[in-house]
């Protein structure tokens, strides 16, 4: 079995959110930058226990994006995985990273393809049903669990108050949330491992982008907050009713 | 050409975000001086005529049983041709769980350009950009989509229902459906209970609630405000409430109209799934407690002595007895 994860590399939870040159670029200075946390907790671990549950399968990561992206390549290797991708490119295209990620798996025939949720910069829960339609593969999003029999997955889905369960027989794109795995923090083994582990560089293929930023914003600032004593919770009632007009 | 936007069904009923996405495309289409159309997939309990009344001038309906399971490659195939029959330049879907599976789909397929966690209508008179949340809601960024066919989908409780009159067309079209590859085993619903992820109230209780044992707290609260539940990660990572409940960066992502939080702190990871909520109430022991700063309203105090009294004084206004 070989399978291969989507990993991206996005500003720590915690930075703050600055942008530059006129609104256009995301200020990076001083941001720390981490492994997506659903790449990383969900669908990377999970893709890590299936490789421990059958020795034999292969695990590829890839990522799109330049060699400021190696750290965290490299740290998720630190985790597990045989070997990484990088595709050269700072596309921020949906499209375009799909292709160029959609590409790489034609060539090599995974049978089962992970990505998280979303990127938590760009927000975009895009790519992964992108890659299944490029490859006119089944796309099970927002999996919060999934297991494997032969050739066979059952996949736990989100949906409106409540989950599905489908099943589904490889080749299959999933995207990954929370239930899937649990976090873990690389060991000594796996760091030094690492470093010695392929991390092939390919250079971009030809593809279309439909889209482009154009700006930045950051929302206007919350007036402050209008404290209500203890002893007057009617009073809060009444300005939710009567000022924010919400009940 | 038109605006096409997909209504999303479940059990024959017409989701809620789908009547935002019906009046957000009626309006864009208004904006682009053409005529708005929804698609329905499956057979629906709801009058589809009824459907004019948000601005759609014709309701396509697939009426097929099989299409009461949603599979996202079978949905595509059969949007993609609708698209194609009603020559759609703008398509619309609601950002929800369905939306985030069909809609990149559709963009490969169609070749449009996708924004997805749309929050206002597009900027049309040079180009055709969308503002979305990135950044887990810290900001927005105007996306211009480059491509003929544009598809947007929208977040939940970003734009207003309007209704207003008229009767919309239905349109049975008849479309070749591929054979569905996902087995649908089970679906497991909490019956009873407001969707959290479409709820415009919700009330939501942390840690400092201190056990599962007091959550009546919270539950009374909501059911006197006709709210959803939710709460912060230790409490879901406790099993005190379950999963499914659980906002924030590694949870659901919700913007009501009002979030009521409970004996929460506010760290950085639970806002990022709740600070697009409209207005947001904080009731913390703790006057340090960082949730203030995102707050609009406020009380310093215990909550197992204020909650009852807000929960009263809201059955009050409401004249619940
Ligand atoms: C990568 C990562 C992802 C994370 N993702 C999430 C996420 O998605 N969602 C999430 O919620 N958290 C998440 N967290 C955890 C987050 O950092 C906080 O630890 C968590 O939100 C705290 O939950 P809490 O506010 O319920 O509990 P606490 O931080 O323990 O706060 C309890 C609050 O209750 C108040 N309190 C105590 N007693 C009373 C009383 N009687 N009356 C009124 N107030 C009282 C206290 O003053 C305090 O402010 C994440 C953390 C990391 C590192
Ligand atoms: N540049 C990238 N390289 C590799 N995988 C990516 C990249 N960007 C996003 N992904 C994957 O696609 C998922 C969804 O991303 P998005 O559609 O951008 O929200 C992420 O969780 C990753 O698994």
């Amino acid at each position: 079995m070989k399978i291969l994860v989507c990993i991206s590399r996005t500003p720590d939870t915690t930075a703050k959110i600055a942008f530059t040159d006129n609104n256009t670029k995301f200020q990076e200075a001083g941001v720390q930058f981490i492994l997506n946390p659903y790449d990383e907790f969900y669908a990377l671990i999970r893709a890590i226990e299936l490789k421990e549950a059958d020795p034999s399968a292969i695990l590829h990561l890839i990522n799109v994006g330049g060699s400021e992206n190696d750290p965290i390549i490299r740290k998720a290797l630190a985790l597990g995985g045989d070997e990484a991708i990088r595709v050269n490119s700072n596309s921020h295209d949906d499209f375009y990273i799909a292709s160029q990620i959609a590409e790489v798996a034609k060539q090599n025939n995974y049978d089962l393809i992970f990505t998280g949720k979303e990127t938590i910069d760009y927000n975009g829960s895009s790519i992964g049903g992108m890659i299944a339609e490029l490859l006119n593969l089944p796309f099970i999003s927002l999996a919060t669990k999934f297991s494997l029999e032969g050739s066979t997955a059952t996949v736990d889905r989100e949906i409106e108050g409540g989950d599905e369960v489908d099943e589904v027989n490889l080749p299959l794109v999933v995207s990954c949330q929370k239930g899937m795995a649990e976090q873990r923090i690389p060991n000594m083994r796996g760091i030094m491992g690492a470093r010695t582990k392929p991390l092939k560089v390919l250079e971009p293929t030809e593809a279309g982008s439909f889209t482009e930023v154009s700006s930045f914003e950051l929302p206007p600032a919350k007036a402050g907050v209008k404290l209500i004593p203890a002893d007057q919770p009617e009073e809060l009632v009444r300005l939710l009713h009567e000022e924010a007009k919400v009940i | 050409m038109s605006v096409l936007i997909f209504l999303d069904q479940a059990d024959g009923n017409i989701k809620k975000n789908s009547f935002e996405a019906a009046s957000y495309g009626a309006k864009i289409a208004e904006n682009l001086n053409t005529s708005a159309e929804g698609i329905v997939l499956g057979t629906v309990k709801d009058d589809l005529t009824a459907l004019g009344k948000y601005g759609l001038k014709k309701v396509y309906n697939v009426k097929e049983e099989s299409l009461n399971n949603f599979d996202d490659q079978v949905f595509t195939q059969v949007i993609a041709e609708a698209a194609k029959k009603a020559d759609s330049k703008v398509i619309v879907f609601s950002n929800n769980f369905n939306g985030k599976s069909i809609a990149p789909r559709l963009s490969v397929r169609l070749k449009a350009g996708l924004v997805s966690g749309a929050t206002a209508l597009p900027e049309t008179s040079n180009g055709f950009k969308v503002k979305k949340s990135v950044f887990s809601g810290k900001a927005f960024a105007n996306i211009s989509i480059k491509t003929e066919i544009k598809i947007i989908s929208l977040n939940s409780n970003a734009y207003k229902i309007l209704e207003g009159e008229g009767l919309a067309e239905i349109e049975e079209l008849s479309v070749e459906i591929p054979a569905s590859k996902v087995k649908i085993k089970e679906v497991n619903k909490v019956s009873g209970e407001i969707p959290l992820s479409d709820a415009e109230l919700v009330v939501s209780g942390g840690r400092g609630l201190k056990g599962p044992e007091n959550w009546n707290l919270v539950t009374d609260l909501a059911k006197a405000l006709g709210a959803a539940t939710s709460c912060s990660r230790p409490v879901s990572d406790s099993d005190w409430r379950p999963h499914h409940e659980h906002v924030g960066q590694t949870g659901l992502t919700i913007a009501p109209n009002l979030y009521f939080a409970i004996g929460i702190s506010g760290a950085i990871q639970h806002l990022a799934g709740v600070n697009r909520s409209k207005t947001i109430v904080v009731i913390n022991k703790d006057p340090e407690a960082p949730f203030f700063k995102a707050a609009d309203y406020g009380i310093v105090g215990d909550a197992f002595e204020v909650v009852p009294k807000i929960t009263e004084a809201v059955k009050k206004l409401k004249g619940i007895s």
